[in-house]
């Protein structure tokens, strides 16, 4: 008797054979497969081109299959803009930290929203400088222990966390801000789902999309995977609310 | 061919357009806000980009993108923005984009002030970012060069990917002159860039990145660079000799400034005194093996080096003169311009001092 076999789930096309250097427990990989998955299901990955972070997702070019230019620290949103502005057929997106997008990129990352550049923004917030070693990131929460807040973030030290996803929606020009999280797998498919969309609307010329997704840090939380996991949904939840700030489009994929 | 009468900034837009440039990123400061005025304008009209970007630092970045993705891109800006610029510069010649960027000098430090001045020679011509690069620096001196240079600045930089410089001042920038303007330039003539990230479809997946993180990967690419800007020197390098043949007092200024020193080497002619000069065309490549030819000439009896500065290019000028023979400087700062007769009484003074009068 012969078996017919169906492959139910493999490797997207758009993820490169190279092993990644993330830590364990650390949840980047999973965004870069939602990333690969949606370029691949929406027939885009031969004309996208990333901008590469400077941070943990510095090397994002070797694991996603498509052009790819490395910006400087924070300047993505700027490079992407040159890119799509001269080529708009093309798809363009950043991949950038918490350090990179709402510390000393903010500038850049503001203007792209509130020109409403016809761009997909992927912002992995896990409220820590990683790639350096666990400072205090700019969305790092109140009381929370780095190695330059060895005692926890003070409010009268460095203030409250930004919340960008908020920030942003105050902004008339973009089109989608979603804020989303990887900490389960209910909210990984959820956080798929508003990837697909942010990629989907710049296929449709629908402008600024941006979404923010909440990842694990575990080596820098000095936490174990599980532990980190148990974290984003017990407080960092709480200080970066999920949800859709904004939607100019609306529906389901 | 009628001619134009347009102002250094405007000439600079018109030689980037007609030699391709099809994406223009800017912020305003004076004195070259006239250039992203008159791109708003100007890249509409040929199907160009132009973005007022939140700040120079943004700009640098765009040009960054666009020139990345193979399209002919150019920033301005002014010297505390070029400043804030430097960031960017470093990482494009890392990453090899070609690229123009005009920088039209004003006084520093700091806001310092709008005037002419050449306080930026050693940004522009040493690096000026950090790391190990050099752009190709052409100093135009007119306005009919501020459009040549422009137009020829995009074919330099596509051949090398260094980026290239303009590096003017305010007389540049805001003097007005008949210029006679190059043909527009058929794009489909421009060389495809077979490394441009464009997100063609049908080829490998391409990389623009100034990340080398190899020790050996980094040295070899900055020893290959190191070759290729040895030899610029050969291939790029441009001057002006002006009556030098029996020439004691050579006098040496680059831009607009050097026009000023042509007059003074005429009228010290007129007095009978053999002065000549050099200009450097290019501030980098600079003109060190024309400065080793002429320190060989028994006429020669001293160099002056005239800036409006506290003393840069002169740098360059003992480098390549080597002790052989006396360079003296002369320098007004802070947005002031020497006239010809202050530069030629400087000379008189030189020389006189030389010959223990």
């Amino acid at each position: 008797m012969s078996v017919k076999k169906e492959i139910i789930f493999a490797k997207p096309k758009g993820l490169t054979d190279k092993s990644m250097h993330y830590c364990p427990g650390c949840t980047h990989g999973v965004v870069h497969r939602l990333v690969a998955e949606s370029l691949q299901e929406l027939g885009i990955l031969d004309k996208s081109i990333g901008i590469a972070p400077v941070g943990c997702s510095v090397f994002i070019y070797d694991y996603i299959d498509c052009d790819f230019q490395l910006a400087a620290h924070g300047r993505a949103p700027a490079v992407a803009t040159g890119i799509k502005r001269c080529l708009p057929d093309r798809i363009v997106f950043t991949y950038q930290g918490d350090g990179d997008l709402a510390s000393i990129g903010l500038a850049e990352t503001v203007h792209a929203a509130a020109r409403g550049e016809n761009i997909t923004i992927i912002f992995i917030n896990n409220s820590i400088y990683g790639m350096t070693g666990g400072q205090m990131a700019p969305t790092s929460v109140v009381g929370q222990k780095t190695t330059t807040s060895p005692e926890g973030r003070t409010i009268e030290q460095a203030g409250y966390p930004i919340k960008v996803c908020e920030m942003l929606a105050t902004l008339d020009a973009p089109c989608y801000i979603e804020r989303v999280s990887t900490h389960s797998v209910q909210h990984i498919l959820k956080a798929k789902k508003a990837i697909k969309k942010a990629f989907q609307n710049q296929v449709e010329n629908k402008g600024y999309s941006i979404v923010e997704v909440l990842v694990s840090c575990p080596t820098n939380w000095y936490m174990t995977p599980q532990e980190a996991l148990k974290f984003m949904n017990e407080e960092i939840i709480k200080v970066f609310p999920l949800g859709v700030f904004k939607d100019k489009v609306g529906g389901q994929l | 061919m009628t001619k134009k009468l347009l102002h250094g900034s405007e000439a600079i837009c018109e030689g980037a357009i007609r030699n391709g440039c099809r994406a223009f990123f800017g912020y305003p400061i004076t004195p070259q806000s006239l250039v992203p005025e008159y791109m708003s304008v100007a890249m509409p009209k040929v199907g160009g980009v132009f973005i007022q970007a939140e700040s120079e630092v943004s700009a640098i970045n765009m040009v960054h993108g666009a020139a990345g993705a193979g399209v002919r891109a150019m920033t301005s800006s002014s010297s505390p923005g070029m400043s804030l610029k430097m960031e960017g510069i470093s990482y494009i010649a890392c990453a090899q984009i070609p690229c123009v960027i005009i920088s039209i000098m004003r006084s520093g430090p700091g806001l310092g002030g709008i005037l002419p001045y050449q306080g930026d020679y050693f940004q522009s011509t040493k690096g000026g970012g950090h790391g190990d690069y050099r752009l190709i620096v052409l100093a135009p001196a007119n306005v009919q060069e501020a459009c040549d240079f422009t137009y020829q600045a995009f074919d330099i930089s596509d051949k090398y990917r260094i980026p290239v410089m303009i590096l003017g001042d305010g007389m540049l920038a805001q003097m007005m002159e008949p210029v006679e303007l190059p043909p527009m330039r058929d794009l489909n003539t421009i060389p495809k860039k077979d490394w441009a990230t464009d997100g063609g479809t049908g080829k490998d997946k391409r990389l623009v990145s100034s990340l080398r993180i190899d020790a050996n990967d980094m040295e070899t690419f900055l020893n290959s660079q190191q070759e290729l800007y040895n030899a610029l020197a050969h291939t790029e390098c441009r001057y002006e000799n002006y009556l030098v043949e029996d020439a004691e007092i050579i006098l040496t200024a680059y831009g607009p400034l050097w026009r000023i020193c042509k007059s003074a080497i005429d009228a010290l002619r007129s007095q009978g005194i053999q002065a000549g000069g050099v200009r450097p065309i290019t501030v980098f490549p600079f003109p060190t093996a024309n400065f080793k030819e002429l320190t060989k000439k028994k006429s020669i009896k001293v160099f002056l080096t005239v800036e409006l500065s506290l003393g840069q290019m002169v740098e360059d000028v003992r480098l390549a003169v080597n002790g052989k023979k006396p360079v003296e400087f002369y320098g007004r700062t802070g947005g002031n311009v020497p006239t010809e007769m202050e530069i030629a009484e400087k000379a008189v003074a030189v020389l006189n001092k030389l010959k223990g009068k």
